[in-house]
């Protein structure tokens, strides 16, 4: 099916259904019981999810394939999200213009970055990309947010104010839209004690990510995919083989970066404001956890390590010591306290401890993330051991 | 007709002479071996082949063509193949991939375009790739990862992977060094069959005088950084300068 072997189909099959079915599939918990708190099927969460998961997917395209670490792609993530708004704010609220200028720029930009920062490998090429990246958080926080120049509106963030120019705006549509289709509206269905929530962003989102997601099946596989995978392996043979690394790298760089671009277009348009925040370190941190988290270099993994990051952000703040006491209420006063008191440090505030420790765990234990682990599964349920040398060929 | 001409060429690395005066010639269709004890500079030289190294004076001439200030890439793509002294492959691939990555550069240059139409439909590359494991008897290895492979298989992997770009000219750099007898001898037979099949010119660095005298057809010895002799086998087998620059002295016999 669409030019995929059978292996990859079944894959991009098992997301489109994933993905379509989400509201059911994150909801497992009626909405008056106790667990309601686990459901991830509320929709700034699932938007989140295939948001991040096109961010990381994008990123796998450098990191996985080529082996190159940036740790500044939140830049290009913030530019997108900048550039989006500037659509709106000059053009409408209708997100079309406004992803295709966020993915635009973002290639600008990744271009420009990635020329100069490719000039070097391993750590210094990390460091490099960290460094531009701060440097444009400096840039969008201050310099660009100035009473005489002011793109970025700095601290505050840049949003759409009732006076902007909007030359295509339509009388009742003031928030993001797809033609007409608002962002933020959701239709509910409640099934006996569950409330499932079908909301326009997320699908949208959604078809754009599976979109991305095909691309990336596409160059994983194709022979361009093979050259990145060749410049992770070994670049003194590819370079005596007459493949000249460089423009492989940089157009694997713009490729990751025009990615991660569309995913901050798609943040500005499920909640129209762009801060500089976007673009600060941490940010570029964390798709770097979430790809390998997930298995870099996999299809899957980089969309499992962005779900399960979010997830885990999300829900594990929301347990505040006042929830931990309501669980634990029914034991002895000593016990309750000093159990929450232990919780207390891994939930809540404290969730990246848990994020940290899990980290820990899964980099130790499964050194190809959680799609190795997956594997393993299936191996074992197979009844035969993964044979270290003899992996399935990856073509 | 000399495919390789190496005119004048010095090297010096601070106050070390790595290479002074250095004249060679390469005849087209002739496996022609660069001898010379440690440190005379072989490794040097074929440095300045591949434009890892650019010579300080002199030129070095391929196929017409001037080789200095050209990047390994680029000489690759005007025909010359080089074998390095550990094989040098793509570990994390497999075995088939591994030579299918050559045949890309072959046929689509320096940088692959191709980023949409998958692999599995390039019959034309695929069929090139297999005929070449075939031909070093490899073709039940095609899924291995190639990290797992034996060092003999691996240099057999690099040969193929050389092979399949069909150079003008084949650079190895020791061939054989640290290889157990029986992996020398193979290595030996492998590039006889190719020179016979194929009549690719070679210039082989060699520090085993057995691998040397069996293989080529011409001899050029590297003694602290020139040229002391550059003859048919037989004669550098009897001349005394080599004798000497090998055994520190002249021979005793």
């Amino acid at each position: 099916m669409l030019n995929l072997n059978q292996r990859d189909t079944g894959t991009f099959l098992f997301v489109i259904i994933i993905a379509v079915l989400a509201p059911f599939i994150m909801n497992p918990f009626p909405t008056d019981s106790a667990m309601a708190q686990f459901n991830a099927g509320y929709p700034d969460l699932m938007q989140r999810f295939v948001i991040f998961g096109i961010f990381a997917i994008g990123f796998n395209i450098l990191f996985g394939l080529t082996g190159y670490l940036s740790f500044g792609h939140a830049a290009f993530l913030g530019v997108g999200s900048y550039a989006a708004v500037w659509m709106f704010k000059l053009l409408s609220y209708n997100i079309v213009p406004a992803l295709f200028l966020s993915v635009i720029i973002a290639g600008i930009f990744s271009l420009f970055i990635g020329f100069l920062c490719l000039r070097r490998s391993g750590i210094y090429f990390s460091i490099l990309t960290l460094a531009f990246a701060q440097m444009s958080f400096a840039i969008a926080y201050s310099v660009l947010s100035n009473p005489k120049f002011n793109l970025t509106n700095g601290e505050t963030g840049l949003q759409v104010y009732a006076d902007d120019i909007q030359l295509f705006q339509v009388e009742n549509l003031t928030t993001p839209h797809l033609f007409g289709w608002t962002m933020n509206t959701t239709y509910e269905l409640t099934l006996s004690a569950w409330d499932f929530q079908f909301n326009v962003g997320y699908y949208v989102s959604a078809c754009v990510m599976l979109f991305m997601f095909y691309i990336s099946i596409r160059i994983f596989r194709s022979p361009f995919g093979l050259m990145l995978r060749a410049v992770k392996t070994n670049q003194t043979r590819l370079n005596y083989t007459g493949v000249n690394t460089r423009p492989h790298t940089l157009a694997a760089f713009v490729i990751s970066g025009m990615y991660a671009g569309l995913a901050g277009g798609l943040l500005a348009s499920m909640d129209p404001l762009a801060g500089a925040e976007r673009m600060q370190w941490t940010a570029s941190g964390e798709v770097v956890l979430m790809t390998i988290l997930g298995g870099a270099g996999t299809l899957l993994g980089p969309l499992l390590g962005a779900g399960f990051i979010k997830y885990f952000e999300n829900i594990l703040s929301k347990i505040n010591d006042n929830v931990l006491h309501a669980w634990f209420q029914y034991l002895p006063e000593w016990l309750e306290n000093s159990l929450v008191w232990v919780l207390h440090w891994f939930t809540g505030k404290g969730w990246h401890l848990t994020l940290g420790l899990l980290f820990m765990i899964i980099v130790i234990f499964l050194p190809g993330g959680l799609m190795d682990g997956a594997n393993r599964i299936r191996e074992a349920l197979r009844g035969r051991k993964a044979k270290k040398n003899l992996q399935t060929p990856v073509e | 007709m000399s495919i390789l001409e190496v005119q004048n060429v010095n090297k010096s690395f601070g106050g070390l002479k790595a290479l002074q005066n250095v004249n060679l010639k390469v005849e087209e269709g002739t496996i022609h071996a660069i001898i010379g004890p440690n440190g005379a500079g072989k490794s040097t030289l074929l440095n300045c082949f591949v434009g890892k190294l650019v010579p300080d004076t002199g030129s070095v001439i391929f196929d017409g063509q001037s080789l200095l200030q050209k990047k390994p890439h680029e000489i690759n793509q005007m025909g010359v193949s080089r074998v390095f002294q550990t094989p040098e492959i793509f570990t994390d691939l497999t075995v088939f991939e591994n030579v299918m990555i050559p045949c890309f550069a072959k046929r689509d240059g320096s940088f692959e375009r191709n980023a949409w139409k998958p692999v599995t439909n390039e019959s034309e590359i695929r069929d090139r790739a297999e005929q070449m494991l075939i031909d070093v008897n490899m073709i039940e290895k095609r899924d291995m990862i190639a990290s797992s492979l034996s060092r003999g298989d691996k240099r057999r992997l690099e040969m193929a992977m050389c092979l399949s770009q069909s150079p003008k000219l084949l650079l190895l750099d020791e061939p054989t060094a640290g290889m157990a007898r029986a992996d020398t001898e193979s290595t030996i037979e492998l590039l006889k069959e190719i020179q016979d099949r194929l009549q690719i010119t070679m210039a082989i660095i060699e520090h085993d005088m057995g691998v040397v005298f069996s293989l080529a057809q011409k001899i050029s010895v590297l003694a602290q950084g020139t040229v002391i002799a550059e003859d048919l086998p037989d004669a550098i087998r009897s001349n005394s300068k080599v004798k000497e620059a090998y055994l520190g002295t002249a021979a005793e016999d």
